[in-house]
């Protein structure tokens, strides 16, 4: 460490950029620095807690509807409460926990460093989006106390008009969630336009800045729709102002076709964050540049475009005529193909890498899988005369949660890991990892699984009793969720742990080149002291490390 | 002076200006799907009960209307005028422009105040608030409560376009904005654009098409 050795300049250097200075957990103290701040990387912490606590809360809900169904009778709630569970559940996972998490964290969190920026292009409004999604969770909280809701998280009229429980109010939460979420969007899509370091072209971004830039223009013009949709809700609920009662020649139906306008696109909204998590971690720990990096790009934005033409293939039993059944149906398969793209790009990047195996590279391997069946089985249930028969049964229960569990919540974990050391400096540990990763796979396996056979073999979804031959493999789907729990309640330890007693991680652990790991771990407040020059794409396996960095200099 | 106005995350003003209006312009598209879950509403109602929307729209006047449609369009005029003023400095000049396109706004709001009143005399009123023995027949309704829906929240866009006007009004009297530095004033100014374009459409869905 002597001043005088030749390489006391590189030192400072290969613990990261802005490693001389504090770190952004320590630059400033006191909860006040917390709550005001206008970095990123602490606004990311502070809705990491929130959607981890949502993700705790929403947990809850689904184990005690898996616990309800161990029974064909009534086990210990009964069909109100049953009801009521279902709905917080849907609300709760979908507006507190999917549509916020990978976003408002890892993009909060990476993508202006990504980028070789010191922050995003609007720190205030990037705070101002936290307390709004605080607020909306408040207000969704007071309802879930002041009456709940039965109507399942799709509000169908005439039902959802008329329910004795607190719809108004789940109406103007879900509304003010999705201003938080317009914000946050506008900061990324201007973020990425303009903040750019200098030689970081379009074409040199990490990917996962391609799929928050593509989730961000989904959000943008789908949320309002929403809104919009829920306001309608919330009149009619409370004032009895209607555009959808029969009475006065309304149509329920065409509820269904401005909810599915923003909620097909909502599923995208959902899954594209987590095709960059996973687009980094295939990269990161194969030492590959992506087979195609233009396939795995473009085609987020082809899914964000199609995803707005598919949304009649939820209503198949609702009145479409064959033609247009036919025509969403078609629509619905172009997702297919884009999404096929992007897996066999992922597969194709493993060729000729040298893989190392670590936690987030065990969640790209289940992603996989799991993504694959529930994308398959939705081309499946995109095919109306299929559709018919598994329609509002389990088998489309089954086809969502592989997908938003098995592929946005794997992903969720795989995030968790693979940035963890660039978030909070250490390790965690590699063992119990790869440990609870395996649980969180097979209690999966055995929760979702047995639901294509029940919804198959007939069984509705939303009710809280069935006919004696489905119990076995409601057993099986709750002995799941319980394993699949515990899985979820270890990794989330085993990460607690890392952050007081895990060891030391330097600034690039993973030996990946995403220009994220250039930084200090954790990174200094402004992440750069000095705008970074960029000379290369962010994965360059070719080069090695020294001259990577080189290539991407900042001091 | 303008050297102060650049906040650590941008290199340079014009990017940070940039930056500025791309928000505004992203917020905007974002706002325009709030009122197209309307227009496909309205789309779909009046494909199924065309004559019934037609006996609807009897009920608005054609003359207010459109009185309502020069006074937006002279307000936007105003206001490009003031974008315009701001950025060749003449701030005072600017900020009374600004000012008579505020009062232009509460212009349009007291002529539809006089409408709404009169539908609610004529008893055309949005779906929900009639008894069994007084309803209109079903295309109607519907028509009255999209019109009722639509021009409210457009109305309600008015008051914070008149907000938000007000104030870059004042602040430009005040001197805050100039030739150095005048984002704000243009990104309030493309706001109004819209909430005058939403005019532009529903006029002739309300008033035109009877
Ligand atoms: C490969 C592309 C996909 C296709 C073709 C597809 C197709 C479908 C179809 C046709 C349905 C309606 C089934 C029915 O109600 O009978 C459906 C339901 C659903 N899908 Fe997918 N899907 C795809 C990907 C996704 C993704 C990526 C997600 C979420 C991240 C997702 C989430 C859902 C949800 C939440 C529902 C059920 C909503 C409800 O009724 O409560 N799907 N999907
Ligand atoms: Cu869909």
């Amino acid at each position: 460490m002597s001043q005088a050795t030749i390489d006391a300049d590189a030192k400072p250097e290969s613990l990261g950029v802005g490693a001389d200075h504090p770190d952004y957990l320590r630059a400033d103290s006191g909860l006040r620095s917390w709550l005001l701040t206008k970095d990123h990387k602490r606004i990311a912490l502070m809705f990491y807690v929130g959607v981890i606590l949502f993700l705790g809360l929403g947990g809850v809900f689904a184990l005690v509807l898996r616990t309800e169904l161990l029974t064909p009778e009534q086990t210990f709630i009964d069909a109100n409460t049953y009801n009521q569970m279902f709905t917080l559940h849907g609300i709760t996972m979908v507006w507190l926990f999917m549509i916020p998490a990978i976003p408002t964290v890892f993009g909060n969190f990476v993508l202006p460093i990504m980028l070789g920026a010191k922050d995003l292009a609007f720190p205030r409004i990037n705070l101002a989006s936290f307390y709004v999604y605080v607020l909306s969770a408040i207000i969704l909280l007071g309802a879930m106390l002041a009456g709940g809701a039965d109507t399942g998280w799709t509000f169908y009229v005439p039902y959802s008009t008329t329910s004795p429980t607190a719809v108004t109010w789940m109406g103007i939460g879900i509304f003010v969630n999705g201003i938080s979420s317009i914000m946050t969007s506008v900061n990324f899509i201007v973020t990425t336009h303009t903040m750019r370091a200098k030689g970081m072209s379009w074409h040199r971004m990490p990917l996962f800045v391609w799929a928050s830039y593509a989730t961000s223009i989904i959000i943008l013009f789908a949320t309002p729709v929403l809104g919009m949709s829920l306001v309608l809700i919330a009149l009619d609920h409370a004032l009895g102002l209607t555009l959808f009662n029969p009475r006065y020649g309304g149509d329920p139906v065409l509820f269904q076709h401005l909810f599915w306008f923003y909620s097909h696109p909502a599923v995208y909204i959902m899954i594209l964050p987590a095709f960059g998590v996973i687009s980094e971690v295939v990269c990161s720990f194969s030492h590959n540049k992506p087979a195609s990096y233009r396939a795995i790009a473009y085609s987020s934005l082809g899914i964000a475009f199609i995803g707005f033409f598919t949304w009649g293939h939820h209503m198949f039993v609702a009145g479409l005529s064959e033609f247009d059944a036919g025509v969403f149906g078609a629509l619905s398969m172009f997702v297919g193909i884009f999404s096929a793209i992007k897996v066999f790009t992922w597969v194709a990047t493993l060729r000729g890498g040298s893989i190392s195996f670590a936690t987030p590279m065990l969640y790209f391997l289940w992603f996989l899988f799991l993504f694959v069946f529930g994308g398959m089985t939705g081309v499946a249930v995109a095919t109306q005369s299929l559709d018919v028969h598994w329609h509002d049964t389990y088998f489309v229960v089954a086809h969502f949660h592989f997908i938003m569990v098995g592929g946005t919540l794997t992903s969720f974990l795989a995030g968790a890991h693979y940035w963890f050391p660039k978030m909070f400096g250490r390790l965690y540990d590699e063992r119990v990892g790869l440990l609870t990763s395996v649980a969180v796979f097979i209690g999966f396996v055995f929760t979702f699984l047995p639901q294509f056979l029940l919804g198959n073999g007939g069984m509705p979804r939303r009710y809280f009793t069935y006919p004696e031959r489905y119990q076995w493999l409601n057993v099986l789907s709750t002995g799941g969720a319980w394993l699949l729990g515990a899985g979820l309640i270890l990794a989330l330890g085993n990460l607690l742990v890392a952050l007081k007693w895990g060891k030391r991680a330097g600034p690039n652990p993973w030996g990946s080149r995403s220009f994220e790991w250039i930084t200090a771990s954790p990174p200094s407040k402004h992440n750069f002291e000095e705008t970074p020059e960029i000379e290369r794409s962010a994965y360059e396996y070719t080069l090695s490390e020294e001259v990577a960095r080189e290539r991407a200099k900042a001091r | 002076m303008s050297a102060q106005r650049l906040v650590e995350q941008f290199e340079t003003l014009e990017k940070q200006d940039h930056a500025a209006r791309l928000a505004m312009w992203m917020f905007l598209g974002s706002e325009t799907l709030l009122f197209g879950a309307l227009f496909a509403s309205y789309g779909y109602y009046r494909g199924m009960y065309p004559s019934g929307f037609v006996q609807a729209l009897h009920h608005n006047s054609v003359a207010l209307g459109t009185t309502n449609t020069v006074v937006l369009i002279t307000s936007s005029f105003t206001v490009a005028l003031g974008v315009h003023f701001i950025r060749e400095n003449k701030a005072r000049l600017a900020a009374g422009l600004l000012a008579l396109s505020t009062a232009f706004g509460a212009v349009f709001l007291v002529v539809k105040g006089f409408e709404y009143a009169h539908h609610i005399h004529e008893n055309a009123l949005p779906a929900g608030m009639y008894s069994f023995v007084d309803q209109p027949p079903a295309g109607v309704v519907l028509g009255y409560t999209l019109y009722w829906f639509m021009t409210a929240l457009h109305g309600l866009h008015v008051i914070a376009g008149m907000i938000m006007l007000a104030v870059v009004a004042v602040l430009c009297w005040k001197g805050r904005y100039g030739t150095h530095r005048y984002v704000a004033v243009e990104n309030v100014g493309l706001y109004w654009h819209l909430v005058d374009v939403v005019w532009i459409f529903l006029w002739p869905l309300f008033y035109l098409t009877d």
